[in-house]
């Protein structure tokens, strides 16, 4: 073969290893340590360096280096204005007719090179600004650089160029994607700290119902667990849960603390809270979606006799439909003005005389699982019967209720009746 | 250590010589294991490398660079370094870079051995794989 094609084929082939070593090596250091052997390789340079360059500390890194120095320093200095000339030469400087540039180099690092003769500096640039320097020295050859040589040796180094500089956007992205997983974070503990914050702010407005809305968020919380909703789905309940009375903040403070069942009146006002409460909420652009709806239909009904809105079944989204289980539960076990907490018998024996009617009977049924395993103790966490705290002793008095409520909805006949309203 | 082919680089010692045998390709991979099994035959005292080329097809950029590397820590060891069975495409890429200028090139092994004969005494003439 003749010398010129050969010379002509081991050149494109360093190239296509080239473009091959940057797209595929994934390993940032090891893929500029291949792209310095490709370089030197392609035209037997029997020694050099490349090195990234460090605007921040205005220093040149080296990355990979072959007989240069027995020094063992790794950094060089290089001032930013030097740095800005050097991009602004964009080709390969000779040391055989020195340029101004190439000479301040040699003589900046005069140390680290010793005797060791420099033929070449390429400065690595991208986008008019310096990204690195490949230095060169003699080729096992022995002849000097011709201007075909310095053709190649500008390609590669464009290419190794653009191999560091895509390194780098790469490390910006993720340093970006980093900060706004940071930030993001932080946004979410704020806007969860704000909204224990509305829900202590409700609570605090309805002396009667102190702990209400927190409780309402444990209990959707276990109960949407227990139905398999996902992990993100069960905090937007929790949530849900927390500001479902957040409409009671319009309400008037005489008629929340009124210490007899509300008059019709007062009834009329109170009602007005679901629908306040959806009005706050909208404003803000929760992470979920469906916290506003939650808190303006809890007072719905399955057959459609609930407020503000008179859905029915289906219409009803299965987010309200839990909250409504919860708040009601949570009433019934809590003391109000004008009655003592209900026994647990009494609670549940109301969830299946109003399951089909007023609750769900899918939400019912999760309920009394999750309820249930607590009794049995199948559950490691007591979670229900700490919420209910030191008022409701002998709790397990309800299991056999809770076990037939169970059978009934699975069973199916519970549900059929929900149906048909 | 019981090494496996694909992990290691075949060599033997031939008094103060060392035979490394590249493989079929000399890239980066098996280029970096023939760097590391010269220098350690330098450094446990070898005055001679005979780098056999008997299997190489093909020596891309990456193993030519590493082949300078070898010509160096052979130079700075004071030792002489050997190219041994180059096909005509890798002995025309050898003589068009210049590596020829720093490295003998001999047919085959055997004149590899005999040229170095004064410095080659058979003390370990059974053939041994060593890691990478």
């Amino acid at each position: 073969m003749e010398t010129n094609t050969q010379r002509l084929l081991h050149t494109f082939a360093a190239l296509a290893d080239l473009g091959q070593e940057i797209a595929d090596n994934a390993d940032f250091e090891e893929m500029l340590r291949a792209s310095f052997h490709l370089l030197l390789g392609s035209l037997a340079i029997r020694r050099g360096a490349v090195a990234e360059y460090d605007r921040e500390r205005g220093q040149l890194r080296i990355v990979a280096m072959r007989g240069l120095t027995e020094s063992g320093q790794t950094e060089l200095p290089l001032a930013h204005d030097h740095a800005r000339r050097l991009a602004s030469m964009g080709s390969a400087l000779s040391f055989e007719d020195a340029t101004n540039e190439a000479e301040r180099f040699l003589d900046d690092h005069k140390v680290f090179f010793g005797s060791v003769e420099i033929e070449l500096l390429v400065p690595l640039v991208v986008r008019e600004r310096l990204i690195g320097v490949v230095l060169l020295g003699e080729k096992a050859s022995g002849e000097k650089f011709g201007g075909d040589n310095l053709e190649i040796i500008c390609s590669l180094a464009r290419h190794i160029a653009v191999g560091i500089h895509s390194h780098h956007l790469l490390e910006e992205v993720e340093r970006k994607a980093d900060e706004n997983r940071r930030l993001y974070d932080g946004l979410r503990t704020i806007y969860k700290e704000t909204v224990h914050a509305f829900a202590a702010a409700i609570d605090i407005k309805d002396r009667y119902t102190n702990g209400h809305s927190v409780r309402v968020g444990k209990y959707s919380e276990i109960i949407a667990r227990e139905m398999g909703w996902n992990d993100e789905e069960v905090e937007g309940i929790t949530i849900a849960g927390y500001l479902h009375d957040i409409g009671k903040l319009i309400v008037d403070l005489s008629v929340i603390n009124s210490p007899e069942r509300f008059n019709a009146k007062e009834s009329k006002e109170m009602s007005r809270h679901p629908a306040a409460g959806y009005e706050i909420l909208a404003r803000i652009n929760h992470p979920y979606a469906e916290i506003p709806l939650m808190a303006r239909y809890h007072h719905e009904r399955i057959d459609g006799n609930g407020y503000p809105d008179g859905l029915k079944g289906d219409q009803i989204p299965p987010g309200a439909k839990i909250v409504t289980v919860a708040d009601s539960f949570d009433a019934m076990t809590t003391d109000r003005p004008y009655r003592k907490r209900l026994p647990l018998a009494d609670v549940f024996v109301d969830f299946r005389e109003n399951t089909g009617t007023q609750f769900a009977p899918e939400v019912i049924c999760a309920f009394c699982r999750a309820f249930l395993r607590e009794i049995e103790g199948t559950s490691k966490e007591k979670r229900l019967m700490k919420l209910l705290g030191r008022n409701y002793k002998n709790v397990e008095v309800v299991g056999p209720l809770l076990s037939q409520l169970i059978s009934d909805l699975d069973g199916g006949a519970m549900a059929a009746t929900a149906t048909t309203h | 250590m019981e090494t496996t082919e694909s992990e290691s680089v075949r060599s033997r010692r031939v008094g103060d010589t060392a035979v490394i045998y590249a493989g079929d390709y000399l890239n980066k991979l098996s280029g970096e294991r023939v760097e590391r099994e010269c220098k350690r035959q330098l450094e446990s005292g070898c005055r001679a490398l005979v780098i056999s080329f008997r299997d190489t097809e093909l020596v891309n950029s990456i193993g030519v660079s590493i082949l300078m590397g070898v010509i160096d820590a052979a130079q700075q060891s004071g030792a002489r370094l050997i190219f041994s069975d180059v096909d005509d495409h890798t002995a025309n890429l050898f003589e068009m870079l210049g590596l020829t200028r720093h490295v003998t090139v001999v047919t085959d092994e055997e004149e590899a051995l005999a040229s170095l004969a004064p410095q080659t005494r058979v003390t370990e003439p059974r053939a041994v794989a060593t890691g990478s």
